[in-house]
């Protein structure tokens, strides 16, 4: 009987569980949770704070989710991989033989060496449950916060903790927020939405110093704050995939199979370096839908199923206070850019080659899933396909006939 | 399984679909009640594209990939039909990006919702094949 | 121009309390009669061209809407109706002829509606259908005269060719171009689910319903469009169309305008011209070039297929059918004035031709006397309503009926009787494809089918209760009806007995 170890307990650990279960219903699974909880869903901290959800709600599967799919789940950090004898070895807690292992490791914050940051008392990062509710128990309605890093785990966490707290400040070096996902313009009109709400922005600046209530900005600027939130950046967690022989770059490397280049060791999720048919290269993409495609693709292959993702893009849903925001795929500044501005949003569209290559949404976001699909399936558009692409996503982009088979079958 | 089907042919684009739909799904027994003066969330919408029109509303797929994306963890399939936990769903809306039909909408109070074919609410099957006036949309195994 | 005289005939009625502004309404209508205010939120209606088709009443989800006719009258008169000062002054201002569709709508007399049907009681039994065979079966077509038997001895049983029907009805001639592709599919895929015939009319057959064939009747009419080889030898009975109840006298007048693709395709005539079928066949001016034209279709149909003469019920309608009866033809089909139309002279229609009762009862007898009664069978149209009717009409001798109005209602047709519009917000009398799509045959067919279904079994309970178990065997038993409210003359040409004798 095959022997399934997987190594963390997220997004990524769920999906090769379901990806096993597809195929094998015996094998044994054992997963390695590093985190004393059951299996939550990450990006609904900020939720959590917001009251939004709650503990028993933000599970990201039921219950018994674990015993239906016959997992025993060991709680402990993983030391290492020894890949001759094929075992997982625990700090302090023993070992376990696998037949086939998973490395769904995730990541972890990265916290620059900050001048005098540890003299600050109420310093946070962003990433964990535990870190939610440490941060939870130190919020007053008189609370300065002061937030570094204006991505989405900082934006989602001052969105979070915004009524209740006195007041939020969040910088970053970067000239605007969302950096990664937005361009200057979207970014400006998501930036006025959080400022609307109370959120102040320090851009082009950080603090480079720290006392311990103060922060010394780069500008010479200075803060004041009771509360500190980290929120820079994320690293993916590789340090026992690089013990165990596996290639690793900004992630552990995996291939369309999610095979890590070590023997019977996958990768999937946030700690993993997939291929990207966006930039047609490998990327760590740090997005929960993606965690959980190659979580389940490492699972069917590790019980010998066949499965692969070669249409893997980077794409985003994230909303601040009710405004929405959809982005997805590259946004090439060679190719045609449509841009349309109402009152309520932008739309900004980006094609090359008879295709769309990626698009950004602000406000109006229904039916998104249209070009997200035209996007990851690399549609060729003619003329008149392209004219309807940038009225609105619509199925009218498609062919008669294969508008009717998707409308008509079974998918 | 049975699942919702549009004909194109048929299809008249009056948008009553919509309309049966929203009253459906608004667990009140009385349609004008139901949506009199409201702004509707249908979970059915209809396309019209050079005088083609048709209703679109969740596939049901077979790997549906809103399940595989949602942060919460809030849309599962439960005998075939999909489903979304509103009191799970924190109205991300990363199924409304993913799913390439577009048959995912945030619903009034934000949390997203689609077809479920009515088997939850009181009307029991399908209220936009029931009322579709041209029977261009039906319900049915294919 | 906008006639200035004339008050809108109907008021559009609608509940605020009930509308939700779903705009249904405002997309059904291609009158536009309804409209939506943005600015003030609310739906308008424009009822100066609403024709009370009922389309947005029966879309309404809320039961929200009702067209009444407007009690905006003139001044009561018992001689100038309102109706005929209307129609004065639409005259007035176009200067043309008054055009309308379907029936006459006048309150002139329905024959049926004064013969009532006979039952079994005490002295002869009537039959259960639902415990006892009934048939329902005809053949129409010549009848041989005497048995006869070969030199063996064996019975003859061939005959000239009869059409088969599972029931005494036909969906009479309607043409595409005056109704619709989807309408035609619907008759042409009832009549073959239900073993009974459609007609094409003079549209010609279009070539997605050769297939329905075996249950097609073609018609060749005036103007002969659409005819050819391929056409006559699809069909299971070949029609010459010499007259329409509606407007018996005169041709037809489909304008260029919706001779369009498939239309002008199957009429076989350039796209955009008028498609003017003549008042006469030109080449008919007696039974004997009638008799030419019988035979030319049986020769080029190799004597396999029941040639049909229609005509409208006329004043002389005996003598002309007896004619007919003598020229070769297997059928004669008798259109009475209450028969539709697509678009006719409103003089025409509701002043020229004469009850079918009357015309039947007159026919039936006249063949019988001059004994050609089997020379033919006799098919009558022109305002079959329901099953009675149908049990009346074979009583009075006809072999079966002919209806379209039913099929129309069947399908959706409200009786708006503006078909002439070409804007018919059911799809049936239009050509514009977002109208047509209305109709989706699977539901006309069903319809039609059901229609015809309940009336079988309305005849079978009809025909049971007198003691009949097989239709042919009402045929032309006249003892089976009786007149009330009628004159003696009523009653002698009808032959039947006033009730109560």
């Amino acid at each position: 009987m095959a022997e399934y170890v997987i190594i963390g307990n997220g997004t990524a650990a769920v999906g090769c569980i379901e990806g096993i279960r597809s195929i094998d219903s015996d094998g044994a699974i054992t997963v390695i949770s590093g985190e004393e909880h059951h299996v939550y869903s990450r990006p609904l901290i900020s939720y959590l704070l917001e009251g939004k959800t709650d503990l028993e709600r933000m599970k990201y599967r039921p219950a018994d989710f674990y015993e239906k799919n016959k997992v025993n789940v060991v709680y402990g950090k993983a030391a290492k991989i020894d890949t001759k004898k094929q075992e997982a070895i625990l700090e302090g807690k023993g070992k376990f033989g696998y037949t086939k292992i998973c490395i769904c490791t995730g990541s972890s914050p990265f916290v620059p060496p900050f001048e005098g940051l540890d003299k600050v008392k109420k310093k946070f990062s962003f990433m964990t449950l535990d870190d939610a509710l440490a941060l939870e128990k130190v919020l007053t309605d008189k609370s300065r916060v002061l937030i570094v890093g204006a991505g989405l785990i900082g934006l989602k966490c001052a969105e979070g903790i915004a009524e209740r707290v006195g007041s939020i400040t969040v910088c970053d070096l970067a000239d605007r927020v969302l950096s990664s996902i937005l361009d200057a313009e979207c970014a400006a009109y998501m930036q006025k939405e959080l400022e609307d709400h109370g959120v102040s922005f320090m851009l082009g600046d950080t603090a480079v110093k720290f006392d311990k209530n103060k922060a010394y900005m780069k500008s010479g600027a200075e803060v004041e704050f009771d509360i500190l939130v980290l929120a820079v950046g994320v690293r993916a967690e590789t340090e026992i995939a690089k013990q165990a022989g596996c290639d690793t770059n900004r992630g552990i490397i995996i291939n369309t199979k999610m095979e890590t280049t070590a023997a019977n060791i996958y990768a999937a999720g946030d700690c993993s370096e997939g291929y990207d048919s966006s930039i047609s290269a490998n990327r760590v993409l740090a997005i929960l839908p993606n965690a959980y495609m190659q979580g389940r693709c490492a699972g069917i292959n590790m019980a010998g199923g066949s499965s692969e993702i070669t249409d893997a893009i980077p794409m985003n849903s994230i909303g601040f206070f009710g405004l929405h925001c959809a982005t997805a795929g590259a946004y090439p500044e060679d190719g045609e850019i449509y841009e349309e501005r109402t009152d309520k949003g932008i739309k900004r569209l980006y094609f090359k080659d008879s295709k769309l290559a990626g698009y950004m949404l602000i406000g109006d976001v229904n039916r998104a899933g249209i070009y997200t699909s035209l996007v990851r399936e690399k549609t060729v558009l003619d003329n008149e396909e392209t004219e309807k692409v940038k009225k609105m996503p619509s199925l009218a982009i498609f062919s008669d006939e294969k508008r009717r088979t998707k409308l008509g079958g079974v998918v | 399984m049975k699942r919702v089907f549009v004909n194109e042919d048929w299809c008249l684009g009056c948008h009553l679909c919509e309309y049966n739909c929203a009253y459906a799904n608004s667990g009140l027994s009385d349609m004008v009640k139901a949506l009199k003066g409201k702004d509707i969330f249908p979970r059915i919408h209809i396309e019209e594209t050079d005088g083609i029109t048709y209703a679109v509303s969740c596939r049901h797929c077979k790997d549906p990939l809103c399940v595989k994306s949602c942060i919460a963890g809030a849309i599962s399939i439960e005998d075939g039909t999909v489903k979304i936990d509103k009191t799970k769903c924190v109205g991300c809306l990363t199924c409304v990006l993913v799913c390439p039909y577009g048959a995912v909408a945030a619903g009034p109070e934000g949390a997203a919702q689609k077809c479920e074919l009515c088997l939850a609410n009181s009307c029991g099957s399908p209220a936009c094949v029931k009322g579709c006036p041209n029977n261009a949309i039906v319900y049915e195994e294919r | 121009m906008k006639d200035h005289f004339i008050y809108p005939e109907f008021e559009v009625v609608r509940n605020d309390n009930r509308c939700i502004q779903c705009r249904v309404c405002e997309r059904q209508c291609a009158n536009e009669v309804h409209s939506f205010d943005p600015e003030r939120g609310i739906m308008l209606s424009d009822e100066t061209k609403c024709v009370n088709c009922q389309r947005c009443v029966s879309l309404c989800p809320t039961r929200a809407l009702k067209i009444v006719k407007s009690d905006c009258r003139l001044r009561e008169n018992a001689n100038w109706a309102d109706d005929t000062i209307k129609e004065i002054y639409k005259q007035a201002n176009s200067g043309g002829v008054l055009l309308s569709s379907m029936g006459n709508p006048k309150p002139l007399p329905v024959y049926w509606d004064k013969i009532l049907i006979n039952a079994s009681q005490v002295t002869n039994p009537p039959i259960d259908p639902l415990r006892e065979p009934m048939e329902t079966k005809v053949f129409l077509g010549k009848k041989p005269e005497k048995i006869k038997r070969n030199e063996d001895g064996e019975l003859v049983t061939e005959t000239t060719p009869q059409l088969e029907l599972s029931m005494p009805v036909m969906f009479s001639a309607m043409s595409y171009g005056s109704i619709s592709y989807n309408a035609h599919a619907s008759l042409a895929r009832a009549a073959t689910e239900l073993g009974i015939c459609y007609n094409t009319g003079e549209g010609g057959l279009h070539e997605d319903f050769y297939i329905y064939g075996p249950n097609t009747v073609v018609q060749v009419a005036s103007g002969r469009f659409g005819v050819h080889k391929d056409y006559l030898e699809a069909a299971a009975a070949v029609e010459i169309k010499m007259g329409q109840g509606a407007k018996p006298g005169i041709g037809g007048h489909l304008p260029g305008a919706k001779i369009v693709g498939d239309v002008s395709k199957t009429r076989m005539i350039p796209e955009g011209s008028d498609a003017i079928s003549p008042a006469p066949h030109h080449d008919i001016y007696s039974i004997e070039d009638l008799r030419q034209l019988v035979y030319s279709l049986k020769e080029a149909t190799e004597y396999k297929k029941p040639v049909i003469v229609k005509v409208a019920a006329v004043h002389n309608i005996a003598a002309i059918a007896s004619g007919i009866a003598r020229s070769g033809a297997d059928i004669i089909a008798i259109d009475g004035f209450r028969g539709g139309t697509g678009a006719a002279p409103t003089r025409i229609r509701d002043n020229v031709g004469i009850p079918i009762e009357l015309a039947l009862a007159s026919v039936d007898q006249r063949l019988r006397d001059e004994g050609i009664r089997n020379n033919v069978s006799l098919v009558v149209g022109g305002s079959v309503r329901s099953a009675a009717d149908v049990v009346k009409a074979v009583a009075l001798g006809a072999d079966a009926v002919y209806v379209a109005t039913a099929a129309l209602l069947a399908m959706g047709c409200h009786l708006c009787r503006t078909c002439q519009s070409g804007k018919c917000n059911w799809g049936i009398a239009t050509q514009r494809p977002e109208l047509v799509k209305r109709l989706n045959p699977d539901m006309g067919s069903r319809r039609l089918v059901n229609l015809m279904d309940a009336w079988r079994h309305e005849i079978k309970e009809l025909m049971g209760g007198m003691g009949i178990n097989s239709i042919e065997s009402l045929r032309g038993n006249r003892l089976m009806l009786r007149g009330v409210g009628l004159t003696d003359k009523e009653l002698e040409i009808l032959g039947i007995s006033h009730a109560g004798e």
